[in-house]
């Protein structure tokens, strides 16, 4: 039984087709890592699913255990399961980090028929979670993502995806910008967090955060669908070769498809 | 020229003849000046720069008989209306613009509490220089001259010098809502002596939806080195009409704060002046209007620095949803010789509706040398990256929205010591606040 099916998923942003015929199915306890060259629509991706407005879906379909997921509302998505952790968290000033994952947790406890957390219930999740993502509990009393690191963000990102435990976690790039220690942390968060029945979408830029999570999957999105689909070796061969020769297997892909190779 | 006065004129002038005169010779002549001066200039009309933005129109075709003193003195009122947590000092309440001493509660320590009628019989002279106040004549100050005119009840407050109030004195407005087409007069006299500090929550509520016209104008002098606090949460019903005007005067060292939660009311003037006339005098305001409906909501500020080393510093921020519109203007003077004055003004607000509107107008005149001088305007909408961020962690989108409304409003009142206060005037804006989707 699949968690994840996207068949032949096209997707629109300010008028102009980012996804053409993105397939890719996901099954539960599997980690697939995505890459590909700018521009491919790597974040396109992980915003459609997550259905942020602007992003436009002209065809395909996208189940998510047995749910037509692109029937519902964002906060629904979140409900059932999916998680994004974003590329560049924003920052909310005034809207208190604890205050702000309760009441998400709540929602989403809500939605789903269960009893919501008292504060005393809630505190005991949250010291327990902080533990497993090292992080201190200066960063819970400031308001959401206000001032923190750009490392800080990413982990808060991880910190309230083992919070809200997701089915499906959607990483968008959640290694760009850090440092090895923090890449490494963040990686081991991610890590603690692996079961058998979550899965993960890691959409990443460099093959380093795979040294880190071992993924099951690798798949090359490039020109808006899935080109190339192999194991670890794969992310190894895009490393040291780049995107280019793709164009030989792939007649179709333009090459500014195919620019933008990996440093 | 105005051939013929309009029908809230002519309505102020029949209300005015069946007065009863004081007995007070200077107050009785100060009455019929400023009925004859209201009179003259009749409401402001739309080329007046200071009302540009709360037209008058629908309202000068309405008329207002005086509301009932009889029978606003036996209106029955549950004391719930306007009870709020924490605060159980001194209360002094007026139903329709009268004076309920079975509602209030005059005696605590340090302070001298009574109502206007009752201080004029006993004492009037030293009110003479306020209420013989001779105002400018013109139509800008018409609700001014209408008030002096028509108020007959009130109170005056007197904390003594070097006194420390620690309970706030709780000042409550109820428009009954059950006189239809009344108006209503009240007036206010403080003053907080030398070294004393108070707190003071003034209140407005409704207990029925009939149209009144409420107005208020107070007189509040900090001597030096005194302290006042100022909670102002006005929550009257979408039928209120309210005009209120303060004049705050502040000496040397003093230090005057307000917190203004504006939440109901269907058409609401609010003009605050405030004089820092002794050297390192200081005066603190911070704000929030939230509005929706077809409520019309105007704030205007004008703080003068006066004296030397004086600050200020004005927060405010604005929500408009529905079909409402809020209308800011701060208005900040620094005279000539005060320098080292430092003053800061900002006027953040938020438009929730399409059809909503707010016009906000920072003014700075500086005559001054060696001043620091800041000052900030923004009409914006809600950060839709924010938005989808809360929403794809599970918090539906009323609740975001909701959420982030009150995250943009928080910098107003998180300065407010009393925290019980601070937690119900939250509590009162969030259950206020918008919590559908936009139009």
């Amino acid at each position: 039984m699949h968690m994840l099916k996207i068949d032949n998923l096209h997707a629109r942003v300010e008028g102009k087709e980012i996804l053409k015929g993105l397939s890719l199915t996901v099954k539960p306890g599997e980690v697939h890592a995505i890459m590909g060259p700018n521009g491919a629509g790597k974040s396109t991706l992980g915003n459609v699913l997550a259905g942020r407005d602007g992003y436009e879906v002209t065809q395909g379909t996208v189940d998510f255990a047995g749910r037509d997921l692109l029937a519902l509302e964002p906060e629904e998505r979140a409900a059932v399961g999916v998680f994004l952790a974003f590329q560049y968290p924003v920052e909310i000033p005034g809207v208190n980090n604890t205050y702000f994952l309760r009441a998400a947790l709540n929602a989403q406890r809500k939605f789903r028929g269960e009893d919501e957390l008292d504060s005393m219930r809630f505190l005991k999740l949250v010291r327990e979670k902080l533990k497993v993502m090292q992080i201190s509990d200066e960063l819970l009393h400031r308001a959401v993502n206000e001032g923190f690191s750009g490392g800080e963000k990413k982990r808060n990102e991880i910190f309230q995806m083992a919070v809200l435990e997701p089915k499906l976690a959607i990483l968008d790039e959640t290694d760009s910008g850090l440092d090895i220690d923090a890449l490494k942390q963040v990686a081991e968060g991610v890590n603690a967090l692996r079961s058998p029945d979550r899965s993960f979408v890691i959409v990443t830029h460099y093959q380093r955060l795979l040294d880190y999570i071992q993924p099951d999957y690798v798949h090359v999105l490039a020109g808006g669908r899935i080109v190339e689909s192999g194991d670890k070796d794969l992310a190894l061969k895009l490393e040291e070769q780049g995107y280019a020769w793709l164009a030989e297997t792939h007649p179709e892909l333009r090459k500014a498809d195919l620019a933008g190779a990996p440093a | 020229m105005n051939p013929l006065p309009s029908p809230f004129v002519r309505a102020a002038l029949d209300a005015a003849g069946g007065l009863p005169d004081s007995g007070i010779a200077w107050l009785d002549a100060a009455r019929r000046e400023n009925l004859q001066a209201f009179a003259e200039s009749g409401l402001p009309e739309g080329r007046n720069e200071a009302w540009k933005y709360t037209p008058l129109r629908a309202l000068s075709q309405r008329a207002f008989a005086l509301a009932d003193r009889t029978a606003a003195s036996g209106l029955a009122i549950d004391p719930a209306l306007f009870a709020l947590p924490g605060l159980d000092g001194a209360r002094i309440v007026f139903v329709d613009g009268t004076f309920r001493a079975d509602l209030s509660s005059l005696d605590a320590d340090g302070i001298e509490l009574a109502p206007l009628s009752a201080a004029l019989s006993s004492q009037a002279e030293p009110l003479r220089f306020a209420l013989a106040n001779r105002y400018r004549r013109g139509a800008t100050d018409a609700f001014v001259h209408l008030n002096a005119a028509l108020a007959t009840d009130g109170f005056v407050l007197r904390i003594a010098e070097g006194a420390t109030v620690s309970r706030p004195v709780h000042v409550v407005h109820v428009s009954s809502g059950s006189q239809a087409d009344t108006a209503w007069h009240v007036r206010l006299l403080v003053e907080v002596g030398k070294g004393a500090a108070a707190d003071i929550v003034e209140h407005f509520v409704s207990a029925g939806d009939a149209t009144q016209l409420g107005t208020v104008v107070s007189d509040v002098v900090l001597r030096e080195g005194a302290r006042l606090g100022v909670v102002l949460l006005q929550d009257a019903s979408p039928a209120t009409t309210l005009v209120r005007r303060g004049h705050v005067r502040i000496d040397a060292g003093a230090q005057a704060t307000l917190h203004a939660l504006e939440l109901g009311g269907g058409l609401v003037r609010h003009e605050l002046h405030a004089d820092l006339d002794g050297d390192g005098a200081r005066f603190d305001s911070r704000g929030v209007f939230a509005l929706a409906g077809r409520q019309h909501v105007d704030t205007q500020l004008e703080i003068r620095h006066k004296a030397r080393d004086t600050a200020s510093d004005a927060l405010w921020r604005g929500i408009a949803d529905g079909r409402s519109r809020g209308v800011f203007r701060g208005a900040i003077l620094v005279a000539e010789g005060a320098d080292g004055a430092d003053a800061a003004l900002s006027n953040k607000n938020l438009l929730l509706s399409g059809m909503a509107e707010i016009d906000t107008k920072p003014e700075l005149e500086i005559y001054a040398d060696e001043v620091k001088a800041a000052h900030g305007a923004t009409i914006g909408q809600l950060d839709e990256r924010s938005l989808f961020y809360l929403r794809s962690r599970g918090i539906p989108l009323a609740e975001a929205r909701s959420l982030l409304t009150l995250a943009f409003c928080r910098a107003a009142l998180e300065s407010l010591q009393n925290d019980t206060l601070r937690e119900y005037l939250g509590e009162r804006l969030v259950a206020h606040l918008p919590t559908g989707p936009a139009e």
